[in-house]
């Protein structure tokens, strides 16, 4: 199976794990108690959470690799991972938002692990403005990485952060009684088909981006050959 | 049915945005597949002179 055939059959894939996670948000898993329909909201923030942690991990290791190897693939896959990483994490700020103001009232609060959030999207939000802005040098990639790199040790404290200081967020997945927090086995079942499709949604749009970026750094080497030549060509005659 | 408004509006953005994102993607394609073909008219054009002889072609800041 080439690279192309992947990609379609990911995109398949997606969309079929995508149609049978709404139904089974809107037509199968029964609402939370005392939050009713708002709660619903959960079962796709929480994947959009997993697939912008899994980003922002995979830029860091990508910028590992590229600092210890130098090669352009990695680079090109950091760059993809960081820019659908960014996506994501926007969306699970916003439907969090969202989901906030029926439930605590308010829009936003400068809690411990929305601040912690927050920063993680501001800090890929500079490394993708760094990549938009500057060319792509070898010097702009190792500096990239680093970026990737440091920001990435935010993921780690994001996770950690209901537990280590005092937050009105809910520590759903472990709850601090030593439950998951999901009685109803319909609600696991719900959650575990929207990862399954943010997962897949998330492998197809990167891998979009990052044959994109692949096909852009070997045309960039060509043109660079194509002028070589032209100047040689000139030079001769 | 309280609160359906906001269950509406985080699950249309989430996928409006999804699908601006795929909008991006397909746009940068179309710019990469006229880069492409652009480049390999100049590589055609290269061959064609060398194997002529001819005029070199113009030189191109890009």
């Amino acid at each position: 199976m080439n690279n192309s055939a992947i990609r379609n059959w990911l995109g398949f894939s997606t969309l079929a794990l995508m149609l049978a996670s709404l139904f089974m948000v809107f037509d199968y898993v029964p609402p939370e108690a005392d939050q009713g329909i708002a709660q619903l909201i959960f079962y796709f923030h929480v994947p959009l959470a997993w697939v912008a942690f899994a980003s922002f991990g995979l830029v860091a290791i990508a910028g590992i690799f590229y600092l210890w190897l130098g090669d352009q693939l990695w680079d090109d896959l950091g760059y993809a991972a960081a820019e659908t990483g960014m996506v994501f994490c926007t969306l699970m700020i916003v439907a969090g938002s969202i989901w906030a103001k029926p439930i605590w009232g308010t829009w936003w609060t400068w809690d411990s692990r929305l601040t912690m959030t927050f920063i993680l999207w501001l800090m890929y939000g500079g490394y993708l403005m760094l990549r938009a802005s500057a060319d792509d040098t070898p010097a702009v990639a190792r500096f990239g990485a680093v970026i990737g790199i440091v920001a990435a040790l935010d993921v780690p404290l994001v996770i950690a952060s209901v537990r280590l200081w005092r937050t009105i967020h809910p520590a759903v997945l472990v709850t601090k009684q030593g439950g998951h927090g999901l009685e109803d086995p319909r609600m696991v079942a719900t959650l575990l088909m929207s990862l399954a499709a943010f997962t897949a949604l998330w492998a197809w749009l990167l891998l979009l981006r990052f044959a994109q970026l692949r096909a852009r750094s070997r045309m960039s080497r060509l043109a660079s050959g194509v002028a070589l030549a032209a100047a040689a060509a000139s030079d001769t005659n | 049915m309280q609160h359906l408004g906001y269950l509406f509006a985080a699950y249309s953005i989430i996928f409006a945005v999804i699908f601006l994102y795929v909008v991006f993607i397909w746009r940068r394609q179309a710019a990469l597949d006229a880069e492409l073909r652009t480049l390999e008219a100049r590589m055609a054009a290269l061959a064609e002179r060398s194997a002529a002889g001819g005029p070199p072609e113009p030189r191109s800041e890009a």
